[in-house]
């Protein structure tokens, strides 16, 4: 089976300072990986370089495109990667207000992806977004409203479903229940898994919190210092974690 | 003669706009970037069309100068007083004897023909502007054409309004290729974009000149469900009785008394002299 | 079915000095299909440890363990994954799941992830719930309220829910009425009878009895103390 991305040897230094350093794994179709670490341990600079938002400076990100195969996406032109951005990428932001409009409604938010890749009648964009709404607990009745009248919880749902509209095979989340409280991202963690599922989605997960990476993620990679220190099957890594960081990292959760 | 260069612009500044313009017309829609000058009115009275239509100018040319449609009121009289003084060439209110016009807001009604230059002022040139404010992204947007912003604007307008209710600054599609801001003309106008003169677009304080060639194709946005339509009032114009010209609404007393007339004041007035009448046209007129 | 060879295990605790704690040494053991094997021994023995590194949850030292064609010791986590889904099961003592799903879904969802359509996996689940005494008012309502007993009940009736060739079975009687008990050993003799070859943990000795048809002390894989 071929990976639908492969990182090989990636780097990213800000100045003297390593952003990320030797990074190589595969992602296999339907896998979903979480990336965890402590802050400042290089895991957003990772998603970012993988995600086409920062430049790295040496490696290269291989995604298995459905034309022609696997192609580095580092060196494919801007216009290429925007479109793998608009179509078979999705990148779920930590702070909904940086991955919606808010000043266009909760519809023309879901339909923007779908008019970007040349839909054109009305009456079909406006469907699929209520379907979608749907799909994400969003009242039907909310369609013509505005995402800053939503709350936090409901703006990251009109996210992950603008997002997923147009049926991407890759989704980069960032921190995706960061700053939300608990019986929320209960209700959006069970919305992902289902979605990932249903979907057959590959998924990076970028966050802090293990109680997250645990319901979700196959597999996890445990970064310090731009460095990855240890990677392997979520509960086993959790439970049996090798290295000292990992420990540390696991024994640092309260239990509630 | 006035103290002034020919059209108050110096020559080199005439030739930096020139081949902006050229370089507009090589590539329909687009918007060039230019150094637009300070000119003796604010902005927002045209600075951009002024300087596109001083880089135009020859001695030989007739200006007419419309504001809405009309050629008395204070934006066209002062801009036309001020090519008359700084240039010195004959201007007309007649659309037909004119070989170049100034605009604000409306293309003429009577078709304009290929010696003729159509010069729009422009505020606001950028049409993906209303949802990325990033002037770098929207270039790049321009660049790779990735124009499904637009459409989410006119989706935005169908939610709200149930139908599209953007009536002015109608978004376009140039030769298949740039999307691009008619600047603030009636959207009724916008089958008009595609004629025999060579149109022009200049926004001062935004810096930027574009251009339409003669004949180009030009196609105003919509969805398959919500087909553009070119609206105006449904009501003939009551000073000459056309049917097919946008007119303005005039409000004639407190208690709800109102006329329609054309907003093509030369239009509307040489109907009349042609002997077509309408609602309200005076009685003695009508009989004479 | 199961083949375990010459497994070692050691624990390294980073934070705690460095102190490395052996807990296994040259384990053996071979559960064919159909068989079920009972591992005994005291507490702190290492009958848990080996069953989970068996699931794969705990990472082996040294030696192979293979379950089907499968080295679960040098297994990329994406094969571990699909061996867990289609061929080797597990019911722990403690049912971990997400909140807010209900217990119907719960116990269908090892079905759906096999690709059996929602009619025939709800279907399914709604026959264990049964069977287990779940009252019905219940099956809608997330398992995270229900009480310990109905919470194991729900994770056994999880664990069946698809036919797996392996299972792992972590006292899967504790804290189970005498009714409820009998059902969980004729669903294990029930696996047993198709073929399924079984590990499992039993406190309860008479369980183990019926059940079991070899009885392994993990006292012998325990590392002999450099005194």
């Amino acid at each position: 089976m071929t990976p639908l991305l492969s990182v090989r040897g990636l780097r990213k230094t800000y100045g003297g300072r390593i952003g990320c350093e030797d990074v190589s794994f595969d992602l296999y179709p339907g896998e979903v990986m979480g990336i965890v670490g402590e802050s400042g341990s290089g895991k957003s600079t990772l998603l970012n370089c993988m995600a086409g938002h920062l430049a790295p400076d040496a490696g290269e990100v291989l995604f298995d495109t459905r034309d022609r195969g696997p192609v580095d996406t580092l060196r494919m032109s801007e216009p290429e990667r925007r479109m793998l951005g608009r179509t078979d990428w999705a990148f779920v932001h930590q702070n909904a207000r940086d991955g919606l409009r808010m000043s266009v409604s909760a519809g023309g938010n879901v339909g923007e992806r779908l008019m970007a890749v040349g839909a054109r009648h009305y009456g079909d964009i406006r469907g699929k977004a209520l379907d979608w709404l749907d799909r994400v607990e969003i009242a039907a009745d909310r369609v013509d409203d505005r995402p800053s009248a939503f709350s936090g919880g409901m703006q990251q749902r009109l996210q992950i479903a603008r997002n997923l509209v147009t049926g991407p095979r890759l989704v980069f989340m960032d921190e995706p229940t960061g700053g939300l409280d608990v019986s929320v991202q209960a209700r959006l963690l069970d919305l992902l898994r289902g979605l990932v599922r249903e979907m057959g989605l590959s998924a990076i997960i970028v966050t802090h919190d293990l109680a997250v990476v645990r319901l979700l993620a196959d597999r996890i990679m445990v970064m310090k210092g731009g460095r990855v220190v240890e990677a392997g099957l979520t509960d086993q890594v959790l439970d049996d974690p090798q290295h000292a960081y990992s420990q540390l990292l696991v024994s640092s959760v309260l239990q509630v | 003669m006035s103290d002034y260069n020919f059209a108050y612009l110096d020559e080199q500044t005439k030739r930096m706009i020139r081949r902006a313009i050229l370089k507009g017309i090589a590539i329909p829609g687009y918007q060039v970037p230019f150094a637009s000058r300070e000119m003796p009115m604010p902005y927002g009275w045209g600075t951009g069309g002024v300087q596109v239509t001083a880089a135009c100018l020859t001695p030989d040319d007739r200006l007419k100068v419309i504001d809405q449609g009309a050629d008395d009121t204070t934006n066209a009289v002062s801009i036309r007083k001020f090519f008359e003084r700084t240039a010195e060439v004959a201007t007309t209110t007649v659309t037909s004897e004119a070989s170049v016009i100034q605009t604000r807001h409306r293309i003429p009604e009577e078709a304009l023909s290929e010696d003729q230059i159509l010069v729009y002022q422009v505020p606001i040139p950028e049409p993906l502007r209303f949802l990325e404010p990033r002037e770098t992204e929207t270039r790049k947007m321009h660049a790779l054409e990735e124009y499904g912003l637009m459409h989410v604007k006119l989706y935005e307008d169908i939610a709200r309004h149930g139908h599209i209710a953007t009536s002015y600054a109608y978004p376009v599609k140039v030769e298949g290729r740039y999307v691009m801001d008619p600047s603030p003309i009636p959207k009724f106008d916008n089958p008009k974009l595609e004629m025999a003169a060579i149109q022009l677009f200049g926004a001062g304080r935004e810096q930027r000149i574009y251009a339409i060639p003669p004949y180009t194709q030009v196609v105003s946005l919509d969805f398959e469900d919500h087909p553009f339509e070119a609206t105006k009032a449904p009501a003939p114009c009551d000073l000459c009785g056309a049917g097919d010209s946008y007119l303005d609404e005039v409000i004639t007393d407190d208690e709800g008394g109102r006329m329609f007339v054309c907003s093509d004041t030369d239009f509307c007035t040489t109907r009349q002299a042609a002997g077509h009448r309408g609602r309200l046209s005076p009685i003695e007129e009508a009989t004479a | 079915m199961i083949r375990i060879e010459n497994l070692s295990k050691s624990f390294t605790l980073h934070n705690q000095g460095g102190a490395v704690i052996p807990v296994m040494a040259g384990a053996h053991l071979t559960v064919e299909p159909g068989e079920c094997v009972a591992l005994t021994g005291n507490s702190g023995a290492g009958k848990s440890t080996l069953m989970r590194m068996i699931y794969g949850n705990y990472l082996a030292a040294a030696g192979s363990i293979r379950v089907g064609d499968l080295d679960v010791v040098t297994a990329e986590p994406r094969e571990i994954i699909a061996l867990r889904r289609e061929t080797l099961g597990y019911v722990s003592q403690f049912l971990r799941v997400v909140p807010r799903v209900p217990a119907l879904d719960v116990v269908a969802e090892p079905l759906l992830a096999i690709g059996t359509d929602r009619t025939a996996a709800q279907a399914r689940a709604r026959d264990l719930l049964a069977r287990l005494n779940i009252p019905e008012r219940l099956w809608s309502l997330s398992p995270t309220t229900f009480s310990g007993g109905e919470q194991q009940r729900v994770n056994i009736a999880r664990g069946f829910a698809h036919a797996y060739p392996a299972l792992l079975l972590d006292e899967p009687t504790a804290s189970l009425d005498a009714t409820n008990r009998e059902v969980v050993l004729s669903l294990i003799e029930e696996a047993k009878a198709r073929g399924a070859a079984i590990v499992g943990i039993f406190h309860d000795a008479e369980a183990r009895e019926r059940v079991a048809d070899r009885v392994i002390d993990v006292s012998a894989f325990t590392p002999r103390r450099a005194a």
